[in-house]
């Protein structure tokens, strides 16, 4: 019997917090991939302390919902999970390439597989690429686009900007849009002058964020001008400064993020059968795939 | 015994012989072998002992079909030890033996979780049937009640409560009534509970066993990091306060089985929740952190100029607040020390432009000592 287990945040104020979780967690479900998929959180419940008690699988695959590696991949979530003998070295990164480790939970003395993130992992690139064109309605979106990816900055997390950097550079690399840069909140280059560093008329901005919230449905927009206050909302696109802001929101929200923890758990070992070419099909993909 | 039509199937006495086959079955009140010299099963239940051949299986008597097609029920469609003896609870098994069992089954026997309403009834197969809805629908209605079949339809009716305001805590004696989930299996109403009210089953599962990890306020102080490392300077006496405080049944309908350490009870009552809470919950600690910066300030003597009415008035909005009673005031009973007009007009008298009570500045020499 083989259990998925996804671990994520939470939130104590944001219902909307743990909804991606949840929804990706539904859509590996109905793929029958796994005998079960259960959810734990920081923040809710059950808690990351009690969510392994819950996973009856003889393997086990734990899998965080979690945009980088860091405080939280390396040691929030291995502690509470009691991983015994964790070590971040481990998984042999330095910043987004952590792959797997495979330790006993003493919570319920059996090995669970423990994976990296699902923010850096390569197949996100392609939730980003699917971003633009779930935003953009153009299955061929590119020519004459530019495409920023914006991350929280290394204020809070120095590898934060790693992962942001990585999935610039592979979606550059399909020289599918114009221009594909990153963008920080909280560093240069800053998200509130997005239409300076990009020539392109057309610009699509996706928060590499696993969950809507303050930062994506506040801040960003506010910070851009697509509006001055985030309760009357914006148009997609939006006008600013001859620039037309094709605004994705937080990128984990994209259905095809359940492949990307799909794809986690089989570079672990899992067998997940045809799931992904399933969760693909049910998402409809893109015309073009980053990396191939 | 007056009991529902019970029939055994084939796949039961197929499933029953496979098991006498290989060895003996001690179940429930039921124990039967298989000898195979004289091609006999021997069957006992406690109001019958018969031997019989392989033919006269299907006709055996309705009290030990009952203990049959039971045997094959948690051994077969119940898969795993947890859910088991969730079932098992659900119909109190411990206190009822089988034949007095199917009898209440007929009718349906409920059960309390939390605020949920869990009633189990059975068909001729021995097959149980697990409906569940709020404790406040206890009477209602099936139809007038929204259905719902998937068990994961439970964690979106669990997110909001009645007023519409996000859940944190799922076990916060808050969830919202008007739903049904008329018909689920036993795999069915383990993962509707769970998504009620998430491992409340293992862990009261864990502590039926002798075996519930409890992690008590220490534990949890010792190995927090990052910005809670700040509760390891939370006074004990706050901790006693904030457990009468957030975890009272009126907060929570986990029942607290942690302290202070092992050796250190907490003063405050646990609460008298089916289900344990073995640790402090996160929503737990944010608060304790939150309160471990109010506590590093010192106190402060302030003069008021109120009346004795006013000041009765303070006490009535505190105790309003804290017991979640401000939508029962009526709008014009000004009576009521919380009621909205009556506060209204407090402050018009008694709070200052700027905020203070009596005009009284909460730093009267200048000095910010605000917990930020």
């Amino acid at each position: 019997m083989q259990s998925l287990v996804i671990v994520a945040h939470g939130s104590h104020l944001n219902p909307g917090s743990a909804k991606p979780t949840h929804d990706h967690a539904a859509t590996i479900r109905e793929t029958g991939a796994f005998d079960e998929v259960r959810t734990g959180f920081w923040k809710e419940e059950p808690s990351l302390r009690e969510v392994l008690r819950t996973a009856r699988g003889d393997d086990i695959y734990v899998v965080p919902l979690f945009i980088s590696e860091g405080y939280f991949t390396e040691r929030v979530i291995p502690r509470e999970l009691r991983l015994e003998g964790w070590d971040p070295e481990l998984w042999d990164s330095e910043g987004i390439s952590a792959d797997t480790a495979t330790l006993i939970a003493s919570d319920i003395d059996k090995e669970v597989h423990y994976c990296g993130p699902v923010g850096t992992h390569e197949a996100m690139t392609d939730v980003l690429i699917r971003r633009a064109v779930s935003v953009t309605g153009d299955e061929d979106v590119g020519e004459g686009f530019g495409f920023a990816v914006v991350g929280h900055g290394t204020e809070r997390n120095k590898k934060s900007a790693k992962a942001i950097e990585y999935h610039t550079e592979r979606i550059r690399e399909t020289g599918r849009f114009d221009e594909v840069k990153s963008l920080y909140m909280d560093e240069e280059p800053e998200v509130d002058d997005v239409t300076d560093h990009f020539d392109s008329k057309d610009i699509i901005v996706v928060p590499l964020f696993i969950a809507d919230g303050y930062h994506t449905q506040e801040d960003i927009p506010e910070d851009m001008g697509l509006t001055d206050d985030y309760r009357k909302g914006y148009d997609v696109p939006t006008e600013v400064d001859g620039h037309r802001i094709w605004y994705g929101g937080a990128v984990g929200t994209e259905e095809l993020t359940a492949d990307v923890i799909l794809e986690r758990a089989a570079d672990a070992g899992a067998d997940i059968g045809n799931a992904r070419e399933r969760i693909r099909q049910r998402t409809k993909p893109a015309t073009g795939t980053a990396g191939e | 015994m007056s009991m529902i039509n019970l029939a055994l199937s084939e796949t039961q006495l197929a499933a029953f012989k496979e098991q006498l086959a290989d060895g003996v079955i001690d179940h429930d009140g039921l124990t039967a072998d298989y000898d195979a010299d004289t091609e006999t099963y021997h069957i006992e239940t406690p109001a019958h002992q018969t031997s019989v051949g392989a033919d006269e299986l299907a006709a055996v008597d309705t009290e030990q079909a009952a203990y049959i097609t039971n045997w094959y029920f948690y051994t077969h469609e119940v898969g795993s030890e947890v859910t088991r003896a969730f079932c098992r609870w659900l119909e109190q098994a411990a206190e009822h033996p089988v034949a007095d069992r199917y009898d209440a089954l007929e009718a349906g026997i409920s059960r309390e979780w939390g605020q949920l309403a869990i009633t189990t009834t059975i068909s001729a197969d021995g097959t149980r049937h697990y409906e569940v809805r709020h404790v406040d629908d206890r009477d209602a209605d099936a139809t007038a009640l929204t259905t719902h079949t998937d068990p994961f339809d439970a964690r979106e009716i669990g997110t909001l409560d009645p007023k519409g305001r996000y859940r944190p805590l799922r076990t916060a004696p808050s969830l919202k009534s008007g739903w049904i989930f008329p018909d689920l299996s036993a795999a069915e109403v383990y993962e509707t509970v769970e998504a009620f009210y998430p491992a409340t089953v293992v862990n009261w599962d864990r502590e039926a066993r002798g075996e519930l990890d409890v992690d008590h306020w220490r534990d949890e102080q010792d190995r927090q990091s990052g910005i809670y490392n700040l509760i390891t300077v939370l006074p004990d006496d706050a901790v006693d306060w904030a457990a009468a405080a957030c975890c009272d049944d009126s907060q929570c309908l986990k029942r607290r089985e942690w302290q202070l350490s092992e050796n250190e009870p907490l003063a405050a009552e646990g609460g008298d929740g089916v289900f344990p809470c073995r640790g402090p919950c996160s929503m737990a600690v944010a608060a304790g952190r939150e309160w471990a910066k109010l506590e590093r300030e010192n106190t402060q003597s302030y003069e008021f100029e109120l009346t004795p009415s006013e000041k009765e008035q303070l006490e009535a909005v505190i105790d309003a607040v804290a017991d979640d009673e401000i939508d029962e005031i009526r709008e014009a009973d000004v009576s009521k020390g919380a009621n909205r007009w009556r506060v209204r007009y407090l402050r018009e008298k008694r709070v200052d432009e700027d905020g203070n009570l009596s005009g009284t500045p909460t730093h009267p020499d200048g000095n910010d000592e605000s917990a930020d």
